[in-house]
Protein backbone atom coordinates (compact mmCIF):
# COMPACT_ATOMS: atom_id res chain seq x y z
CA UNK A 1 0.00 0.00 0.00
CA UNK A 2 1.07 3.64 -1.00
CA UNK A 3 -0.03 6.53 1.29
CA UNK A 4 -0.21 9.70 -0.46
CA UNK A 5 -0.20 12.54 1.98
CA UNK A 6 -2.95 14.33 1.64
CA UNK A 7 -1.78 17.77 3.69
CA UNK A 8 -4.81 19.53 2.22
CA UNK A 9 -2.56 21.20 -0.38
CA UNK A 10 -2.61 20.89 -3.97
CA UNK A 11 -3.75 18.65 -7.05
CA UNK A 12 -3.07 14.83 -5.36
CA UNK A 13 -5.07 13.56 -7.54
CA UNK A 14 -3.20 13.03 -10.90
CA UNK A 15 -0.58 11.04 -8.86
CA UNK A 16 -2.73 8.79 -7.53
CA UNK A 17 -4.89 8.17 -10.63
CA UNK A 18 -1.58 7.52 -12.07
CA UNK A 19 -0.17 4.87 -9.49
CA UNK A 20 -3.19 3.16 -9.59
CA UNK A 21 -2.80 2.60 -13.77
CA UNK A 22 0.11 1.10 -12.98
CA UNK A 23 -0.94 -1.40 -10.41
CA UNK A 24 -0.69 0.27 -6.86
CA UNK A 25 -2.90 0.16 -4.10
CA UNK A 26 -3.00 3.49 -2.85
CA UNK A 27 -4.47 5.34 0.14
CA UNK A 28 -4.88 9.34 0.34
CA UNK A 29 -4.91 10.43 3.78
CA UNK A 30 -3.09 12.19 6.66
CA UNK A 31 -3.98 9.54 9.33
CA UNK A 32 -0.52 8.83 11.15
CA UNK A 33 -1.77 5.09 11.67
CA UNK A 34 -2.02 4.92 7.86
CA UNK A 35 0.68 6.97 7.07
CA UNK A 36 2.60 4.25 9.58
CA UNK A 37 0.88 1.08 8.13
CA UNK A 38 2.00 2.12 4.53
CA UNK A 39 4.73 0.76 3.00
CA UNK A 40 5.52 4.00 1.00
CA UNK A 41 4.82 7.59 1.36
CA UNK A 42 4.14 10.21 -1.27
CA UNK A 43 4.46 13.59 -0.46
CA UNK A 44 3.06 15.62 -3.21
CA UNK A 45 2.92 19.74 -3.05
CA UNK A 46 2.36 22.46 -5.04
CA UNK A 47 1.93 26.44 -3.57
CA UNK A 48 4.07 28.22 -1.34
CA UNK A 49 6.79 27.09 1.19
CA UNK A 50 5.67 28.04 4.44
CA UNK A 51 1.83 27.41 3.98
CA UNK A 52 2.89 23.66 2.70
CA UNK A 53 5.05 23.52 6.49
CA UNK A 54 2.14 25.11 7.88
CA UNK A 55 -0.35 22.15 7.51
CA UNK A 56 2.45 19.42 8.11
CA UNK A 57 3.28 21.14 11.43
CA UNK A 58 -0.39 20.75 12.00
CA UNK A 59 0.07 17.28 11.49
CA UNK A 60 2.18 14.95 9.81
CA UNK A 61 6.16 16.41 10.16
CA UNK A 62 7.34 14.66 13.19
CA UNK A 63 5.47 11.37 11.85
CA UNK A 64 7.26 12.33 8.46
CA UNK A 65 11.10 12.50 9.87
CA UNK A 66 10.18 9.21 12.25
CA UNK A 67 9.09 7.32 9.31
CA UNK A 68 12.20 8.76 6.86
CA UNK A 69 14.82 7.93 9.95
CA UNK A 70 13.47 4.61 10.72
CA UNK A 71 13.81 3.24 6.63
CA UNK A 72 10.12 4.14 5.07
CA UNK A 73 9.97 4.82 1.56
CA UNK A 74 9.24 8.29 0.68
CA UNK A 75 8.74 10.02 -2.71
CA UNK A 76 8.20 13.81 -2.50
CA UNK A 77 7.30 15.65 -6.14
CA UNK A 78 8.05 19.35 -6.27
CA UNK A 79 7.10 21.23 -3.38
CA UNK A 80 6.96 17.65 -1.43
CA UNK A 81 10.70 17.27 -2.32
CA UNK A 82 11.47 20.91 -1.40
CA UNK A 83 10.17 20.51 2.14
CA UNK A 84 12.19 17.49 2.86
CA UNK A 85 14.84 20.16 2.99
CA UNK A 86 16.41 22.58 5.82
CA UNK A 87 15.26 25.71 4.64
CA UNK A 88 13.96 27.37 1.78
CA UNK A 89 14.99 31.12 0.35
CA UNK A 90 10.88 31.40 -0.60
CA UNK A 91 10.19 30.64 3.31
CA UNK A 92 9.43 33.85 6.10
CA UNK A 93 8.33 31.50 8.94
CA UNK A 94 9.26 27.88 8.55
CA UNK A 95 11.93 25.68 8.55
CA UNK A 96 12.02 22.35 6.01
CA UNK A 97 11.64 19.22 7.38
CA UNK A 98 15.10 18.36 7.54
CA UNK A 99 15.60 15.03 6.30
CA UNK A 100 17.75 16.05 3.53
CA UNK A 101 20.45 18.15 4.22
CA UNK A 102 20.66 21.29 2.03
CA UNK A 103 18.49 24.39 0.81
CA UNK A 104 15.93 25.35 -1.29
CA UNK A 105 17.31 28.61 -3.15
CA UNK A 106 15.14 30.73 -6.19
CA UNK A 107 16.30 31.19 -9.73
CA UNK A 108 18.30 33.74 -10.16
CA UNK A 109 19.87 35.51 -13.26
CA UNK A 110 16.72 37.30 -15.47
CA UNK A 111 15.16 33.96 -16.21
CA UNK A 112 12.05 33.22 -16.93
CA UNK A 113 10.33 32.30 -13.84
CA UNK A 114 8.66 29.57 -13.28
CA UNK A 115 10.39 26.91 -14.56
CA UNK A 116 7.80 25.83 -16.37
CA UNK A 117 7.79 22.85 -19.27
CA UNK A 118 10.17 19.86 -20.14
CA UNK A 119 13.54 19.83 -19.66
CA UNK A 120 15.58 17.28 -19.41
CA UNK A 121 17.18 15.26 -16.78
CA UNK A 122 21.12 14.30 -16.62
CA UNK A 123 22.26 11.76 -14.52
CA UNK A 124 24.55 12.46 -11.75
CA UNK A 125 27.24 10.82 -10.11
CA UNK A 126 24.92 8.75 -7.95
CA UNK A 127 22.38 8.37 -10.95
CA UNK A 128 23.29 5.27 -12.57
CA UNK A 129 22.96 3.24 -8.89
CA UNK A 130 19.79 5.00 -8.21
CA UNK A 131 16.97 2.41 -8.60
CA UNK A 132 14.11 5.34 -9.44
CA UNK A 133 15.98 6.22 -12.93
CA UNK A 134 16.54 2.38 -13.68
CA UNK A 135 15.90 2.23 -17.46
CA UNK A 136 15.93 6.40 -17.69
CA UNK A 137 17.81 7.53 -20.34
CA UNK A 138 20.41 10.29 -19.32
CA UNK A 139 18.89 13.28 -21.28
CA UNK A 140 15.32 12.10 -20.78
CA UNK A 141 12.58 14.57 -20.48
CA UNK A 142 10.37 15.23 -18.29
CA UNK A 143 7.82 18.19 -16.86
CA UNK A 144 8.74 20.90 -14.54
CA UNK A 145 6.06 23.66 -13.14
CA UNK A 146 8.40 25.21 -10.00
CA UNK A 147 9.82 28.75 -9.13
CA UNK A 148 12.66 27.51 -6.38
CA UNK A 149 14.71 24.38 -6.60
CA UNK A 150 16.57 22.14 -3.70
CA UNK A 151 20.24 22.44 -3.42
CA UNK A 152 21.87 19.21 -1.63
CA UNK A 153 24.78 19.77 0.98
CA UNK A 154 26.08 16.24 -0.10
CA UNK A 155 26.77 15.98 -4.07
CA UNK A 156 25.81 12.24 -4.09
CA UNK A 157 22.52 13.11 -3.18
CA UNK A 158 21.97 15.01 -6.59
CA UNK A 159 21.21 11.34 -8.36
CA UNK A 160 19.63 13.89 -11.35
CA UNK A 161 20.57 17.29 -12.51
CA UNK A 162 18.75 19.84 -14.63
CA UNK A 163 19.91 23.00 -16.69
CA UNK A 164 17.83 26.15 -16.26
CA UNK A 165 20.44 29.12 -15.80
CA UNK A 166 22.18 26.68 -13.12
CA UNK A 167 22.59 22.73 -12.92
CA UNK A 168 19.95 22.27 -9.96
CA UNK A 169 19.26 18.82 -8.76
CA UNK A 170 15.77 17.66 -10.31
CA UNK A 171 16.16 14.32 -8.31
CA UNK A 172 17.94 13.91 -5.25
CA UNK A 173 18.45 10.27 -3.44
CA UNK A 174 19.76 9.47 -0.11
CA UNK A 175 19.08 5.41 1.27
CA UNK A 176 15.54 5.21 1.40
CA UNK A 177 14.14 9.24 0.39
CA UNK A 178 13.54 10.07 -2.80
CA UNK A 179 12.47 13.36 -4.20
CA UNK A 180 11.71 14.84 -7.56
CA UNK A 181 11.32 18.60 -8.63
CA UNK A 182 9.49 17.67 -11.65
CA UNK A 183 6.05 16.08 -12.08
CA UNK A 184 6.32 12.72 -12.79
CA UNK A 185 2.64 12.08 -13.02
CA UNK A 186 2.90 14.73 -16.07
CA UNK A 187 5.64 13.27 -17.42
CA UNK A 188 4.03 10.94 -20.22
CA UNK A 189 6.19 7.83 -20.50
CA UNK A 190 9.20 8.83 -18.94
CA UNK A 191 7.37 9.95 -15.71
CA UNK A 192 5.28 6.91 -15.85
CA UNK A 193 8.53 4.52 -15.74
CA UNK A 194 9.90 6.61 -12.99
CA UNK A 195 6.61 5.76 -10.71
CA UNK A 196 6.72 2.05 -11.51
CA UNK A 197 10.39 1.98 -10.22
CA UNK A 198 8.69 3.62 -7.20
CA UNK A 199 6.49 0.82 -6.67
CA UNK A 200 9.04 -1.32 -7.55
CA UNK A 201 11.16 -0.31 -4.64
CA UNK A 202 11.69 -2.55 -1.33
CA UNK B 1 17.99 23.44 -21.40
CA UNK B 2 13.78 24.25 -21.61
CA UNK B 3 12.43 23.31 -24.38
CA UNK B 4 9.93 25.57 -26.47
CA UNK B 5 6.25 23.77 -26.00
CA UNK B 6 3.75 22.91 -28.55
CA UNK B 7 0.13 23.20 -26.85
CA UNK B 8 -2.98 22.41 -28.62
CA UNK B 9 -6.02 24.29 -27.75
CA UNK B 10 -9.37 22.50 -27.45
CA UNK B 11 -12.35 25.60 -27.47
CA UNK B 12 -15.26 22.95 -26.14
CA UNK B 13 -18.89 24.06 -27.00
CA UNK B 14 -22.30 22.17 -25.63
CA UNK B 15 -19.05 19.46 -25.10
CA UNK B 16 -17.62 19.28 -28.32
CA UNK B 17 -14.46 20.38 -29.59
CA UNK B 18 -15.15 23.46 -31.78
CA UNK B 19 -13.32 25.77 -34.05
CA UNK B 20 -14.35 29.11 -35.40
CA UNK B 21 -12.52 32.09 -37.44
CA UNK B 22 -12.12 35.23 -35.29
CA UNK B 23 -14.20 33.47 -32.70
CA UNK B 24 -16.79 33.94 -35.02
CA UNK B 25 -18.78 30.88 -37.63
CA UNK B 26 -18.47 27.58 -34.84
CA UNK B 27 -17.52 24.54 -36.54
CA UNK B 28 -17.66 20.83 -34.88
CA UNK B 29 -13.67 19.03 -34.30
CA UNK B 30 -14.49 16.24 -32.46
CA UNK B 31 -15.48 14.32 -29.49
CA UNK B 32 -12.91 16.69 -26.63
CA UNK B 33 -11.52 13.24 -24.69
CA UNK B 34 -10.73 11.15 -28.45
CA UNK B 35 -8.65 14.77 -29.34
CA UNK B 36 -7.06 14.80 -26.07
CA UNK B 37 -5.73 11.11 -26.31
CA UNK B 38 -5.00 11.58 -30.39
CA UNK B 39 -2.95 14.82 -28.83
CA UNK B 40 -1.33 12.86 -26.10
CA UNK B 41 -0.18 10.20 -28.37
CA UNK B 42 1.23 13.17 -31.31
CA UNK B 43 3.65 14.19 -28.04
CA UNK B 44 1.79 17.47 -27.54
CA UNK B 45 3.69 19.17 -24.30
CA UNK B 46 0.61 20.47 -22.54
CA UNK B 47 -3.15 21.15 -23.48
CA UNK B 48 -5.62 23.95 -22.84
CA UNK B 49 -9.18 23.25 -22.66
CA UNK B 50 -11.64 26.70 -23.03
CA UNK B 51 -15.03 26.31 -22.55
CA UNK B 52 -15.28 29.51 -25.07
CA UNK B 53 -19.43 29.97 -24.52
CA UNK B 54 -18.81 30.27 -20.58
CA UNK B 55 -18.62 33.42 -20.26
CA UNK B 56 -21.04 34.93 -22.23
CA UNK B 57 -23.76 32.46 -21.34
CA UNK B 58 -22.75 32.43 -17.53
CA UNK B 59 -22.18 28.74 -16.74
CA UNK B 60 -20.25 26.61 -15.58
CA UNK B 61 -17.44 24.90 -17.37
CA UNK B 62 -18.35 20.93 -17.76
CA UNK B 63 -16.55 19.77 -14.16
CA UNK B 64 -17.55 16.02 -15.58
CA UNK B 65 -15.97 16.48 -18.96
CA UNK B 66 -12.47 17.36 -17.30
CA UNK B 67 -12.69 14.79 -15.34
CA UNK B 68 -12.92 12.40 -18.12
CA UNK B 69 -10.25 14.30 -20.03
CA UNK B 70 -7.74 13.98 -17.28
CA UNK B 71 -8.73 10.26 -16.94
CA UNK B 72 -6.60 9.83 -20.53
CA UNK B 73 -3.79 12.05 -20.63
CA UNK B 74 -0.42 12.29 -18.34
CA UNK B 75 0.62 15.86 -19.38
CA UNK B 76 -0.29 19.06 -17.90
CA UNK B 77 -3.47 20.34 -18.74
CA UNK B 78 -4.97 24.17 -18.45
CA UNK B 79 -8.97 24.54 -18.08
CA UNK B 80 -10.45 27.86 -18.69
CA UNK B 81 -13.67 29.59 -19.86
CA UNK B 82 -15.89 30.87 -17.55
CA UNK B 83 -14.14 30.80 -13.87
CA UNK B 84 -15.12 33.74 -11.64
CA UNK B 85 -14.19 32.12 -7.68
CA UNK B 86 -11.33 30.26 -5.92
CA UNK B 87 -14.29 27.57 -5.53
CA UNK B 88 -14.54 27.43 -9.29
CA UNK B 89 -10.99 27.23 -9.63
CA UNK B 90 -10.55 24.51 -6.52
CA UNK B 91 -13.17 22.63 -8.31
CA UNK B 92 -11.34 22.31 -11.17
CA UNK B 93 -8.02 21.43 -10.08
CA UNK B 94 -9.70 18.50 -7.92
CA UNK B 95 -11.20 17.72 -11.39
CA UNK B 96 -7.58 17.18 -12.84
CA UNK B 97 -6.77 19.99 -14.22
CA UNK B 98 -3.07 21.42 -13.52
CA UNK B 99 -3.58 24.98 -13.81
CA UNK B 100 -6.72 27.18 -14.77
CA UNK B 101 -7.16 30.17 -16.76
CA UNK B 102 -8.75 33.42 -15.99
CA UNK B 103 -9.72 35.83 -18.62
CA UNK B 104 -13.12 38.31 -18.38
CA UNK B 105 -13.28 37.73 -14.63
CA UNK B 106 -10.01 38.78 -13.76
CA UNK B 107 -10.25 41.80 -16.01
CA UNK B 108 -13.73 42.24 -14.40
CA UNK B 109 -11.63 41.55 -10.39
CA UNK B 110 -7.78 41.90 -11.04
CA UNK B 111 -8.32 40.95 -7.21
CA UNK B 112 -9.51 37.37 -8.49
CA UNK B 113 -5.79 36.65 -9.77
CA UNK B 114 -4.09 37.92 -6.21
CA UNK B 115 -6.63 35.73 -4.33
CA UNK B 116 -6.15 32.50 -6.58
CA UNK B 117 -2.15 33.05 -6.46
CA UNK B 118 -1.92 33.17 -2.92
CA UNK B 119 -4.40 30.55 -2.51
CA UNK B 120 -3.28 27.82 -5.01
CA UNK B 121 0.46 29.02 -6.32
CA UNK B 122 1.14 31.22 -8.94
CA UNK B 123 2.22 27.91 -10.86
CA UNK B 124 -1.24 26.99 -11.56
CA UNK B 125 -2.92 30.42 -12.19
CA UNK B 126 -2.66 31.35 -15.98
CA UNK B 127 -4.11 34.88 -17.33
CA UNK B 128 -5.27 34.51 -20.48
CA UNK B 129 -5.44 37.81 -22.46
CA UNK B 130 -7.37 38.31 -25.99
CA UNK B 131 -6.04 41.45 -27.31
CA UNK B 132 -6.79 43.35 -30.60
CA UNK B 133 -4.63 45.78 -32.80
CA UNK B 134 -5.79 49.84 -31.50
CA UNK B 135 -3.88 52.84 -32.56
CA UNK B 136 -0.08 52.03 -32.30
CA UNK B 137 -0.85 49.21 -29.55
CA UNK B 138 -3.06 46.76 -28.42
CA UNK B 139 -6.23 46.19 -26.52
CA UNK B 140 -7.60 43.81 -23.90
CA UNK B 141 -10.96 42.41 -25.21
CA UNK B 142 -13.06 40.66 -22.69
CA UNK B 143 -16.78 37.93 -23.38
CA UNK B 144 -14.67 36.05 -26.04
CA UNK B 145 -13.64 38.97 -27.94
CA UNK B 146 -16.88 40.67 -27.88
CA UNK B 147 -16.87 43.75 -25.24
CA UNK B 148 -13.57 46.36 -25.68
CA UNK B 149 -11.95 47.06 -22.20
CA UNK B 150 -10.02 50.38 -22.94
CA UNK B 151 -7.04 48.46 -21.23
CA UNK B 152 -3.94 47.98 -22.49
CA UNK B 153 -2.51 44.47 -23.23
CA UNK B 154 0.86 44.82 -22.60
CA UNK B 155 0.41 46.94 -19.35
CA UNK B 156 -2.54 44.40 -17.72
CA UNK B 157 -0.14 41.70 -18.66
CA UNK B 158 2.40 43.32 -16.21
CA UNK B 159 -0.32 43.92 -13.74
CA UNK B 160 -1.80 40.12 -13.87
CA UNK B 161 2.39 38.95 -13.16
CA UNK B 162 2.40 41.76 -10.46
CA UNK B 163 -1.09 39.92 -8.86
CA UNK B 164 0.90 36.78 -9.17
CA UNK B 165 -0.40 35.22 -11.95
CA UNK B 166 2.60 32.37 -13.53
CA UNK B 167 2.17 32.45 -17.13
CA UNK B 168 0.53 34.25 -20.00
CA UNK B 169 -1.82 33.00 -22.15
CA UNK B 170 -2.22 35.56 -25.18
CA UNK B 171 -4.62 35.64 -28.27
CA UNK B 172 -4.53 38.25 -31.25
CA UNK B 173 -8.35 38.78 -31.93
CA UNK B 174 -7.19 39.90 -34.91
CA UNK B 175 -4.95 36.60 -35.76
CA UNK B 176 -7.23 33.65 -34.24
CA UNK B 177 -8.24 31.35 -36.75
CA UNK B 178 -7.11 32.86 -39.38
CA UNK B 179 -3.87 30.67 -40.13
CA UNK B 180 -1.55 33.31 -41.67
CA UNK B 181 0.76 33.33 -38.13
CA UNK B 182 0.69 34.79 -34.93
CA UNK B 183 0.57 38.60 -34.11
CA UNK B 184 4.40 38.92 -33.50
CA UNK B 185 5.08 42.40 -32.52
CA UNK B 186 2.05 41.40 -29.74
CA UNK B 187 3.94 38.34 -28.77
CA UNK B 188 7.23 39.62 -28.40
CA UNK B 189 5.72 43.30 -26.62
CA UNK B 190 4.17 41.32 -24.22
CA UNK B 191 7.08 38.15 -23.73
CA UNK B 192 9.61 41.03 -23.51
CA UNK B 193 7.26 42.74 -20.40
CA UNK B 194 6.40 40.36 -18.10
CA UNK B 195 9.25 37.66 -16.66
CA UNK B 196 6.97 35.03 -16.62
CA UNK B 197 6.37 32.40 -19.61
CA UNK B 198 4.11 33.54 -22.50
CA UNK B 199 2.19 31.01 -24.30
CA UNK B 200 1.68 32.85 -28.11
CA UNK B 201 -2.23 32.24 -29.64
CA UNK B 202 -4.17 32.81 -32.61
CA UNK B 203 -3.04 32.61 -36.07
CA UNK B 204 -1.00 29.32 -36.38
CA UNK B 205 -1.55 28.08 -40.01
CA UNK B 206 2.05 25.88 -40.90
CA UNK B 207 4.61 24.87 -39.14
CA UNK B 208 6.69 28.03 -39.98
CA UNK B 209 4.49 29.90 -38.03
CA UNK B 210 5.44 28.32 -34.74
CA UNK B 211 9.11 28.92 -35.86
CA UNK B 212 8.28 32.79 -36.35
CA UNK B 213 6.17 32.64 -32.83
CA UNK B 214 9.36 31.45 -30.76
CA UNK B 215 12.24 32.93 -32.30
CA UNK B 216 10.59 36.89 -33.61
CA UNK B 217 7.39 36.67 -30.94
CA UNK B 218 10.12 35.36 -28.00
CA UNK B 219 7.41 33.08 -26.74
CA UNK B 220 8.11 30.63 -24.61
CA UNK B 221 4.75 28.17 -26.27
CA UNK B 222 2.85 28.30 -29.35
CA UNK B 223 -0.64 27.23 -29.01
CA UNK B 224 -3.06 25.97 -31.81
CA UNK B 225 -5.83 24.60 -32.33
CA UNK B 226 -7.42 24.58 -36.20
CA UNK B 227 -3.84 23.20 -37.82
CA UNK B 228 -3.97 20.15 -35.07
CA UNK B 229 -8.06 19.80 -35.10
CA UNK B 230 -8.31 19.42 -39.18
CA UNK B 231 -5.37 16.78 -39.15
CA UNK B 232 -3.65 19.61 -41.21
CA UNK B 233 -0.28 18.95 -39.86
CA UNK B 234 0.87 16.77 -36.52
CA UNK B 235 1.77 18.19 -33.46
CA UNK B 236 5.22 15.73 -34.05
CA UNK B 237 5.35 17.37 -37.71
CA UNK B 238 5.74 20.84 -36.43
CA UNK B 239 8.11 19.76 -33.70
CA UNK B 240 10.44 18.13 -36.55
CA UNK B 241 10.41 21.43 -38.64
CA UNK B 242 10.93 23.57 -35.13
CA UNK B 243 13.90 20.97 -34.03
CA UNK B 244 15.22 21.22 -37.68
CA UNK B 245 15.53 25.11 -37.82
CA UNK B 246 17.41 24.88 -34.37
CA UNK B 247 14.53 25.42 -31.82
CA UNK B 248 14.56 22.89 -28.96
CA UNK B 249 11.57 20.93 -28.52
CA UNK B 250 10.77 17.39 -27.03
CA UNK B 251 10.50 14.95 -29.80
CA UNK B 252 10.15 11.91 -28.08
CA UNK B 253 6.67 11.21 -27.18
CA UNK B 254 4.19 8.51 -25.49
Amino acid sequence: MIAIFDYGIGNIHSVRKALEKLGARTVLTCKEDELSAADKIVLPGVGAFDDAMECLERGGAALLKKQAACGKIILGICLGMQVLFCESEEASSHKGLGVLDGRVLKFRGGLKVPHMGWNRIKLGVSGRDCPLLRGIDDGEYVYFCHSYYASPREVPVSAGLTEYGTDFTSVAWKDNVYAVQFHPEKSQGAGLRILRNFIALN
Amino acid sequence: MLTKRIIPCLDIKDGRVVKGVKFLGLKDAGDPVEVAAIYDAQGADELVFLDITASCEKRKTLRPLVERIAEVIYMPFTVGGGITTLEDISALLCAGADKVSLNTAAVLDPGLISGASRKFGAQCIVTAIDARRSGGGWEVTIHGGRTSTGKDAVAWAKEAVERGSGEILLTSMDSDGTENGYDLELTAAVSSAVPVPVIASGGAGCPRHFLDGFISGKADACLAASIFHYRKYSVREVKEYLSANGVEVRLSAG
